[in-house]
């Protein structure tokens, strides 16, 4: 029986995504054909500007190779324009005369961009900025001419104009409003903006009308010429002055549009066989022009092509960052305020900090921030769940790390309401009447002296908010803040990022050197600087620093967890959660023989024994005869995985095996704090890959790496990495990232506290777009692992024995 | 009665480290060993939970307790301020290298 026929018309990021969700859901259930005008297979239009800017190459940016439509059978039609909609008898034809029937169609014809029109609009070296033809042209003119004009000054205009200046030409960025990017920036952050693009060379002609474009003899651009009269040369003039949704097939074939394709929340047009996604759709009276809104259009569209019929599109609310290498601004919602909404505003234009946000009925519903925007993306939380916001409101502009109730678990806001006896600290049993009376009679200032004194908020952290709330109200304006550049600890002043640097620059490979250089105040330090000195020196100088044993909390010193009663757990290592039926046995004659109180499953897929006495260790681990599985260190964890391919119906990788190859060689891995990896065969997920510190999602065309994902004390989400074909990719990208966690990360900050204070665009940057720093950390990796010895052999040899054994005292 | 014995050699202990010591029917003892090789001799119990001391991090002439991160002072047993308490302190001796408990022996 032959399959029923998809066509898809446009090659774009939109359409080809909706294929690649389709694919995900059901595999071989459509014949696919696909029309792209453009003589290139899909690529990632947004990198058009670091290509410009040279920072990318357009090899780089090729999402969907040739290899992909083959290995889907997808018959392409590149460098073909469908010009007509036969809907009668169910085809689509090409100008050059090429056909396709269907029985399900897919427009995603993207947008045109909007060209100006004022005399001289068809000059040579006149363009807009839409796709690789453009991009490749304007490299080529930066190469021969020195002159650019860039009219419009959104960001596409930014964008293309920091290219060119990049490429050596004298850039002037002709704009009509009064600033930079006003549907984006309120007119303080935009004139912020400008000032520091002008630092960069740029130059600017605001509320300037462009009134004609005169030639040369060639017939190419030579001037713009303003409403005023006044001339500016240029041998290059950009048009970025916004688009419009393409949807003249549509239309002509008579289904209803109106400023974009007409669809339903189901991503359906008029014509119930045919569906529309991407730019050239006019949903609920909205024309999106970034992608975010698209790929959730492409989910919504693949759910219906693939007859699971329950996925909506419901609209969506936007951000928007400026991809200028080094300028840092992001906006989203209703930033400009208007009738009924109030501001609060923080601005400090000598440090370039500029933060507006607008509130409106309790909810947040706009923000722009330049300078610092580190907290775009809770801002943008906050604004897309709408939440009410009163109980925040006073901090809401210091951001997340400020917010009470945001650090730990929600609903814990309300400090002022509790009553004393309620508990705040659920690790230590702390009521809200202990720390207020701490504070009143011990004279507490800080949060580190509440922490000393009633043991809140010093365990898990989660009531830290809380906490600090509680001294505020109880301190009135005496609360001080915890400075951001908190010292170690309370032998010397220096921050964990002071001794990071210190220990690279100085070459430090001991303890003793490294605090004789810092001028630590203690000779032998403390429990909290040693074991992140020790940290610090053997992960930067590895096979150089000596591991010091005393320097480490016991679990990491004896290899095991150390029990409330003073035992330990024995967690062997299970690679991927595998495990076989000797494993099983050896594990039951241990729990037998050394009568272990407790045998339990894991929530990391392996076998907990618990109970067992520090004397027994190595005895147990010998008849074990397995790896430490490290669950008691910082160090690597477990590697989840699901069965995958290899037996589940729906896997599309062997994900099983991706997780042992992951766990062999990430073996012995010591990091700032723990480390939990998972791999899933497909989207359904069910290695939990999403809050992990590096999850792996198989797909049909590869691997979705995601990072900074953590299940603990406050569940963060893993945020998208990048996708890579290859398992030797998949251990290389995650490595890297692993290898600059292990670097540049505090001790004690997982993976999440990481990505937030370097941000994901750094990341993306050294792991995804550089190949060569990626490289390196990977090699830097495998240079510290390897020969590591698995600790428990180590001890079954032999070493630190005395460890283990107790003294057996004699009269003398 | 009481009557010294012998536990081990100074060099049994790590530096910044610590022992334990087992008798049947009696309290364990940690016995200590600080950067500048003094020795000090707790019962091995945090007064806060009961956590082994032994298994702490010793620092200066403190050790860390392993569970809630009390700070004892080896001199003394008592709980750093501001939390209360004390893990009972022994007496103890180096004499040539040798370090030597004072134990109470029935006769
Ligand atoms: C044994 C296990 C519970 C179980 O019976 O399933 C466990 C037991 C402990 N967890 Fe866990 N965690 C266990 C899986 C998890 C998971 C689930 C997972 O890994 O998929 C999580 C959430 C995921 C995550 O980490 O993102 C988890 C989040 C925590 C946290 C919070 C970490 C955070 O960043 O928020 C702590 C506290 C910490 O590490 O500072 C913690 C700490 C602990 C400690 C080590 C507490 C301690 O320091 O003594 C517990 C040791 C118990 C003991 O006496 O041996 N455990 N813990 C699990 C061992 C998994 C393994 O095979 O290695
Ligand atoms: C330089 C640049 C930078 C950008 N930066 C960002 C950014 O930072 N963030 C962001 O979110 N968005 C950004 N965008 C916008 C983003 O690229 C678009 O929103 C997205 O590509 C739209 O996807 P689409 O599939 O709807 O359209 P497209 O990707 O344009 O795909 C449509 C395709 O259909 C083809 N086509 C059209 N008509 C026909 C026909 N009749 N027959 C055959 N083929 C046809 C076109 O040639 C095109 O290849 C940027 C865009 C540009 C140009
Ligand atoms: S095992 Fe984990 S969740 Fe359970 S009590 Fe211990 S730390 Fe808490
Ligand atoms: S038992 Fe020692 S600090 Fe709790």
């Amino acid at each position: 029986m032959s399959k029923p026929k998809l066509v898809l018309v446009g090659n774009g990021m939109a359409g080809v995504r909706t294929l690649e969700e389709l694919f995900a859901l059901a595999p071989d259930m459509y014949d696919v054909t696909v029309f792209g005008s453009e003589p290139h297979p899909n690529y990632n239009r947004i990198l058009l500007s670091p290509v410009l800017a040279g920072e990318q190459t357009i090899e780089q940016i090729i999402l969907n190779d040739l290899d992909w439509y083959k290995q889907h059978n997808i018959t392409l039609h590149m460098d073909k324009m469908v010009s007509k909609i036969d809907r009668i008898n169910r085809k689509v034809i090409a100008s050059d005369g090429t056909e396709a029937e269907y029985d399900r169609l897919l427009l995603a014809t993207g947008s045109n961009p909007f060209i100006l029109p004022v005399p001289g609009k068809d000059l040579k070296g006149v363009i807009s900025y839409r796709d690789i033809k453009d991009t490749n042209d304007m490299i080529a003119a930066a190469t021969e001419h020195t002159d650019a004009v860039v009219i419009g000054g959104g960001l596409l205009g930014l964008e293309a104009a920091n290219g060119l200046k990049l490429r050596g030409m004298n850039v002037t960025v002709v704009h009509i409003g009064e600033w930079l990017l006003e549907r984006q920036l309120d007119k303080t952050a935009g004139k912020m903006l400008e000032a520091s693009l002008a630092e960069r060379g740029l130059q600017f002609r605001l509320q300037a009308q462009t009134q004609e474009l005169l030639g040369d003899e060639h017939g190419r651009v030579r001037a713009v010429r303003f409403a005023s009269g006044e001339e500016l040369p240029a041998q290059l003039v950009v048009m970025a002055v916004g688009i419009r949704p393409n949807f003249t097939l549509a239309e002509s074939a008579g289904l209803t549009c109106d400023r974009g394709i007409k669809v339903n929340d189901t991503m359906q047009t008029f014509d119930p066989r045919i569906y529309a996604v991407g730019e050239c759709v006019n949903h609920r009276g909205i024309a999106y022009g970034l992608v975010a809104p698209l790929y959730e259009m492409a989910k919504v569209a693949a759910n219906h092509l693939a007859l699971m019929g329950y996925g909506r599109y419901q609209g969506s609310v936007l951000s928007t960052k400026l991809k200028v290498t080094g300028i840092d601004l992001f906006s989203a919602g209703n930033f400009a305020g208007g009738e009924g909404t109030e501001d609060i505003v923080l601005s400090d234009p000598s440090a370039g900090v500029y933060k507006r946000l607008v509130i409106q009925n309790d909810k947040l519903v706009g923000a722009c921030l330049y300078g610092d925007t580190s907290d775009g993306s809770w801002y943008f939380k906050l604004l897309r769940e709408g939440r009410p916001i009163a109980d925040i409101r006073d901090h809401l502009m210091f951001g997340e790390s400020s917010n009470l109730g945001d650090t730990g678990h929600q609903g814990q806001n309300k400090a002022m309401a509790m009553q004393d006896s309620d508990e705040i600290c659920g690790c230590n049993g702390v009521c809200k009447g202990t720390i207020v009376k701490a504070i009143k009679e011990k004279g507490l200032f800080t949060l580190d002296e509440v922490k000393k004194s009633t043991k809140a908020a010093s365990s898990c952290g989660s009531c830290t908010g809380l906490v600090e709330q509680i001294l505020m109200n109880t301190l009135g304006s005496d609360f001080q803040e915890t400075p951001k550049n908190k010292a170690v600890c309370g032998c010397t002043d220096r921050s964990h990022a002071d001794v990071r640097q210190a220990i690279r620059e100085q070459h430090l490979t001991s303890i003793p050197a490294a605090m004789k250089a810092m001028d630590w105040r203690t000779s032998n330090g403390c429990g909290t600087c040693r074991p992140a000195l020790n940290y610090y020196l053997i992960s930067t100088w590895p096979k150089e620093a000596v591991d010091d044993p005393q320097s480490r909390f016991i679990n990491e010193r004896a290899h095991a967890n150390i029990q409330k009663d003073g035992t330990f757990s024995v967690i062997p290592q299970m690679k991927g959660g595998v495990t076989n039926a000797s494993e099983l046995r050896r594990i039951a004659d241990v729990a037998d023989k050394y009568q272990v109180p407790l045998v339990k499953v894991t929530g990391g897929q392996r076998i907990d024994l618990l109970g067992v006495k520090k004397e027994d260790l190595v005895s147990v681990w010998k008849d074990l005869g397995m790896n430490s599985g490290h669950a008691y260190g910082k160090s690597i964890r477990t590697v989840k995985t699901c069965v995958g391919s290899e037996f589940c119906r729906f896997g599309t990788q062997n994900s099983t095996q991706m997780g042992i190859d992951l766990e062999t060689m990430l073996a012995n891995m010591w990091s700032p704090h723990k480390v939990k990896l998972a791999v899933s065969g497909c989207p359904r997920n069910c290695a939990e890959a999403g809050i992990k510190d590096v999850g792996v999602i198989a797909v049909d065309s590869g691997w979705e790496l995601y990072i900074g994902g953590n299940g603990g004390i406050k569940t963060e989400v893993a945020q998208f990495l990048c996708k890579v074909k290859t398992a030797e990719e998949v251990k290389e990208y995650s490595g890297a990232f692993l290898q600059l966690y292990r670097e540049e990360a505090y001790y004690l900050d997982r993976t999440v506290h990481y990505l937030n204070r370097v941000g994901m665009d750094y990341i993306k940057q050294r792991i995804v777009e550089n190949a060569e720093t990626r490289q390196a950390l990977f090699e830097r990796l495998l240079f510290a692992l390897d020969g590591l010895q698995d600790p428990w052999k180590a001890r079954i040899d032999g070493a630190r024995k005395e460890e283990y054994v107790p003294l057996i005292p004699m009269p003398a | 009665m009481s009557e010294w014995i012998v536990v081990c050699q100074v060099t049994d202990i790590p530096k910044l480290g610590a022992r334990v010591v087992k008798e049947s029917g009696k309290d364990d003892i940690a016995v200590f060993r600080t950067e500048t090789d003094q020795v000090f001799a707790l019962t091995d119990r945090c007064p806060h939970k009961g956590g082994p001391l032994s298994q702490g991090i010793v620092y200066g002439e403190n050790v860390a307790c392993p569970l809630h991160n009390w700070q004892i002072s080896l001199s003394s047993g008592e709980a750093c301020a501001p939390d209360e308490g004390c893990a009972g302190k022994h007496p103890v001796k180096v004499e040539g290298g040798t370090v030597y408990l004072l134990r109470q022996v029935t006769a």
